[in-house]
């Protein structure tokens, strides 16, 4: 018989390197060689995808991936691809799919491309790989590479603000870095281990015998996670990297980094704590309660902004946290809404950022006073916007919808019923700030100031930039209204904690 | 002949026969050299890899010849390791020199000023090496002696070879610090024979030096080889030194001369003293502490490329003396990864740094100045010396994939199982502030989107030997395993 497709073992790698390799071919390209650049930049997408999606089958018919190599003795490079795995890397690679359409389109007259892309390509890798990881010493690896190869795509544009940002960014990532290091080392010292495992490495005898030990090791590893996760009083850094060029924004800073510390956090408290050990260890509630306040602190902020980046960003600090709420909560029903909404989140806030990118690209439109008439100049766009943005509001049947019930579900069953008022507090706060920027789009009268007035393609602006927000936008529907099919991300999240938890 | 004996002799005559093939000024002959010198090293410090892993550590004699000719060989994991490395980061910096001096076939660049470095720099730069080498292979105090001070001459020697008066002023500095050094440490070894009567590595170790003579003897050895290393407080001749030698001597000064005199101090207090005091060793540590943060911070407050990457130098010196107390956490035991990782540490900052002067040396090249602010743009004009110098900063700042990286993460392993916390926030903070000062050049070098107008074309093998050495350091941070096999190939307590 022949073995399917999906039972190559070497898949995990596969799905790595197809976004390393085309990354370090680029490096050596020149500026003007366009189109190769952007053959090797889709092949790798499309690759990426096709791989990720036979793991897909392996891990639905029961199979799981292991792959490893041994950089020092006992300590291993490992890709694992079990089905939590699974649901970051699906986002990212299909998400880095549609984004680097959009790039193409978007950085279509920008300087230095070449560098662009590679970093953008590494950026990717890193991604997956901090997805796949199958322990804490390649999750460092990943993690830490990831931060700097996201630096020049922050400081891409090189003005003394991009610069300025860049600054914020590497010493809140790096400061936090170094602690992560140190705890991870602390974390292989202290228990004889780096492995991730369902149920956590962490012996709660030995808890009991060092308590404090423990806390700290925990507490270093959060901080670490936590500054990507952008969770309060480490999520700074965020708001302002928002110089990036939208593409970097959209995929980078509202999925891939952003959701690389949530996703660490969930690896924290289920993979090396275990639950019931960061229950017992009181750690559970802090994480909670860090980012309940997170949520509502962030979204008080988005509030006060005028800059449409900025809006995005702070409700990006808020959304994120409810992953790490949800995975915080000692119920299967919370920890399924904290992980289908690391899916649910990324989709619409990738889809505002590049409605977001569209618009100022095409009208130089920036801040929510000038949206007056885009509605009307930009239809397709803005209906994706207001998708989104609804979905962001958690209003069904579209995905944020989704989320917040399972986590809404999860909250009373784990007791802390004071999490719906934050919920509710939060779709409050949403409708507050998304409300405005939809009202000003459809009924306000159109700024003279637009730098492309009137359409002279067909379509109301490059096609590689509306498409991909079309695409996103649709997917965030599509995830809430066939919710209950096995391959949505609900499917697969609640497959996930079926399959014996996190 | 065994494997060890032909081999040791590849390695050592290999490059002292290059090194007088170079003394002629003919440039076919120069060349012939340094390709000599990069063979041998090469292919000799591969087959004593070999034969190391194969038969273990163990006494030798070179080229086979007995008593009272020959001379007694110590080959180990540690030692074997330093000549790999030092054959690496030699080939690839000969072959960038062969670009550096230029083409040599006039007889009146032959004869200029500048032509005096080109002639001199291979015999020189071949001599080092030679000296490097037997240094590494070493198995009595006297050999020690006899090839550190062939080290130190021959390196300051490169230094003078830039031609302006700061560099010769700093070369006679640097030679005066290693001359006092070099006496220092002959008083050590003096004492040492007069109270037990040998000079060998071994014969000391099974006698177990104790007592006041030799722990004075101790001390100014420690003194002696502190100074040459440059250990923070002996550090200040050293900026000057290595950001004033042309380019080439800058990466070999750096990456590869003083870990000669880091080697000896590492034999010294544990092969043959078996740990020394553990005060001594906490001393060490704290020079080291002091030496990260201090010469960290005099790098960021560079406006010199080659200065900030010297006070660089000073730094990542400080991390490899961190290892002292935690490769010996109470008398009796060794703890491996302090071990493994303190001198993956000091391997990965030979290529590290090599890969750094050498970029750095290509951009200065270019604009034919050593300012940062006037590297401005010229990342666009030497997109891969600029890839070199980051990559080449990554490992130095310990962020993976790096042999840094994997150091750091042993060193702290070490700092972890020892209970030694102080040092945990030394290595951590030491990290952010490298990333500190690489940052600041990489802006400088991408500061505007023009490249510099008067702009000197940099030959492409000047870019390759740059950017390969970053990508050896990246290498090793993705395997480590045979490096790290080979490197407890006898360990610190090799008798």
């Amino acid at each position: 018989m022949v073995s399917p497709l999906w039972a190559w073992d070497g898949l995990p790698l596969a799905v790595v390197l197809s976004s390393f390799v085309p990354g370090v071919l680029i490096m050596f390209l020149r500026e003007e060689q366009t189109l190769l650049r952007n053959t090797l930049n889709m092949t790798g997408a499309l690759a990426k995808v096709g791989f990720v999606g036979l793991m897909l089958q392996g891990v639905a018919a029961g199979a799981s991936y292991e792959w490893a190599f041994e950089i020092l003795p006992g300590l291993e490079l490992s890709l694992a691809g079990d089905a939590l795995a699974l649901l970051f890397v699906t986002l990212s690679a299909v998400l880095w799919l549609v984004t680097t359409v959009y790039a193409i389109g978007y950085m279509e007259a920008s300087r230095n491309r070449t560098r662009f892309f590679a970093f953008f390509s590494l950026c990717v890798t890193a991604t997956t790989g901090i997805a796949m990881a199958g322990d804490l010493f390649t999750f460092v690896i990943f993690y830490e590479a990831l931060t700097w190869a996201t630096y020049p795509l922050v400081v891409h544009s090189g003005t003394p603000e991009a610069i300025r940002a860049g600054r914020t960014y590497l010493a809140y990532t790096l400061g936090a870095g170094a602690i992560l290091v140190v705890g991870a080392v602390g974390f292989e010292v202290t228990t004889g281990t780096v492995a991730f495992a369902a149920g956590g490495v962490v012996d709660p005898m030995a808890v009991e015998a060092e308590p404090i030990r423990y806390l700290l090791l925990f507490l270093c590893l959060l901080v670490g996670m936590g500054v990507k996760s952008a969770i309060f009083p480490i999520h700074g850094w965020l708001p302002t990297a928002m110089v990036a060029p939208a593409p970097v924004s959209a995929l980078l800073h509202a999925v891939a980094v952003v959701k690389a510390g949530a996703f660490g956090v969930i690896r924290l408290i289920h993979s090396l704590f275990g639950i019931e050990v960061s229950w017992e260890m009181g750690l559970t509630t802090l994480v909670a309660v860090l980012a309940s306040f997170t949520i509502i602190y962030a979204s008080v902020r988005a509030l006060a902004q005028t800059d449409i980046k900025r809006i995005l960003a702070f409700s990006t600090v808020s959304q994120l946290s409810y992953i790490a709420l949800g995975v915080a909560l000692l119920d299967p029903l919370a920890q399924v809404g904290g992980l289908v909404h690391l899916v649910h989140q990324g989709i619409m806030k990738i889809t505002l950022f590049f409605c977001a990118g569209v618009i100022a690209q095409t009208l130089g439109v920036k801040t929510v006073g000038a949206m007056g008439g885009v509605a009307r100049r930009m239809p397709l766009t803005m209906a994706a916007f207001t998708v989104a943005a609804l979905g962001m509001i958690g209003l069904p049947p579209v995905a944020g919808f989704i989320s917040k019930w399972y986590l809404g579900l999860g909250a009373l069953g784990a007791g802390a019923p004071w999490v719906i008022l934050v919920l509710l507090a939060s779709s409050l706060l949403n409708a507050a700030y998304f409300l405005p920027i939809l009202r000003t789009a459809y009924f306000d009268e159109p700024s003279e100031s637009w730098s492309d007035p009137w359409p002279h393609h067909r379509l109301e602006a490059d096609w590689r930039m509306v498409l991909p927000a079309v695409i996103t936008a649709a997917l965030s529907l599509a995830v809430g209204v066939f919710a209950a099919s096995d391959w949505s991300p609900l499917g697969w999240a609640l497959l996930i904690v079926e399959r014996g938890g996190l | 002949m065994t494997p060890f004996e032909l081999w040791s002799t590849v390695v050592i005559f290999g490059p002292l026969l290059a090194s007088v093939v170079a003394l002629s000024a003919r440039p076919a002959l120069l060349r012939a050299g340094l390709v000599l010198g990069s063979l041998s090293a090469l292919v000799g410090s591969a087959g004593l890899w070999r034969a190391v892993i194969l038969y273990g550590p163990g006494r030798h004699l070179l080229g086979g010849w007995g008593q009272p000719l020959g001379i007694e060989l110590w080959i180990d994991g540690f030692g074997v390791a330093m000549l790999a490395v030092t054959a690496l980061v030699g080939a690839l910096t000969s072959l960038y020199a062969n670009s550096y001096f230029g083409d040599l076939s006039e007889l009146s660049v032959r004869e200029s000023p500048a032509g005096r470095g080109a002639r001199f720099f291979a015999p020189l730069w071949l001599l080092l090496w030679t000296a490097l080498n037997g240094i590494y292979l070493s198995a009595d105090l006297f050999n020690l002696y006899v090839t550190l001070e062939i080290l130190g001459l021959s390196a300051a020697a490169i230094v003078t070879l830039a031609v302006s008066r700061q560099a010769t002023v700093a070369g006679m500095r640097y030679l005066l610090v290693s001359l006092i050094g070099s006496l220092l440490y002959l008083l050590g070894v003096a004492l040492l024979y007069v109270q037990y009567g040998t000079l060998s590595l071994e014969g000391l170790a099974a006698i177990g030096p104790s007592g006041p003579i030799p722990a004075i003897a101790l001390a100014a050895m420690t003194v002696g080889m502190a100074a040459k290393t440059a250990l923070f407080p002996f550090h200040a001749w050293l900026p000057p030194a290595h950001a004033g030698a042309p380019a080439p001597g800058s990466a070999i000064l750096s990456a590869l001369v003083v870990k000669g005199s880091f080697f000896i101090l590492v034999r010294l207090w544990f092969s043959v003293y078996g740990g020394g005091s553990p005060e001594g060793l906490v001393l060490l540590g704290v020079l080291g502490s002091g030496a990260i943060l201090w010469g960290s911070v005099l790098a960021l407050r560079q406006v010199s490329l080659k200065r900030l990457i010297a006070y660089s130098t000073v730094a990542q010196l400080g991390y490899l003396f961190v290892m002292f107390p935690l490769l010996i956490p109470e008398p009796g035991l060794w703890n491996a990864d302090a071990w493994t990782g303190g001198l993956l540490l000091a391997i990965s900052h030979a290529l590290a740094k090599a890969a750094m002067f050498l970029a750095a040396g290509n951009m200065s090249y270019a604009v034919a100045q050593d300012r940062l602010t006037a590297i401005s743009g010229v990342a666009h004009r030497l997109p891969m010396s600029f890839f070199a110098f980051g990559v080449g900063g990554l490992s130095l700042a310990g962020l993976p994939p790096s042999a840094g990286f994997v150091g750091k993460w042993l060193l702290l392993r070490s700092a972890f199982e020892t209970a030694h916390w102080i040092w945990i926030a030394v290595i951590a903070v030491g990290g952010l502030l490298t990333i500190a000062y690489v940052l600041k050049v990489l802006r400088y070098a991408l500061d505007r989107d023009e490249a510099p107008e008067d702009f000197r074309p940099v030959p492409r093998r000047m870019e390759w030997a740059a950017a390969l050495l970053a990508l050896a350091a990246m290498a090793l941070g993705v395997r480590a395993l045979e490096l790290v096999e080979l490197l407890l190939v006898g360990g610190p307590f090799p008798w």
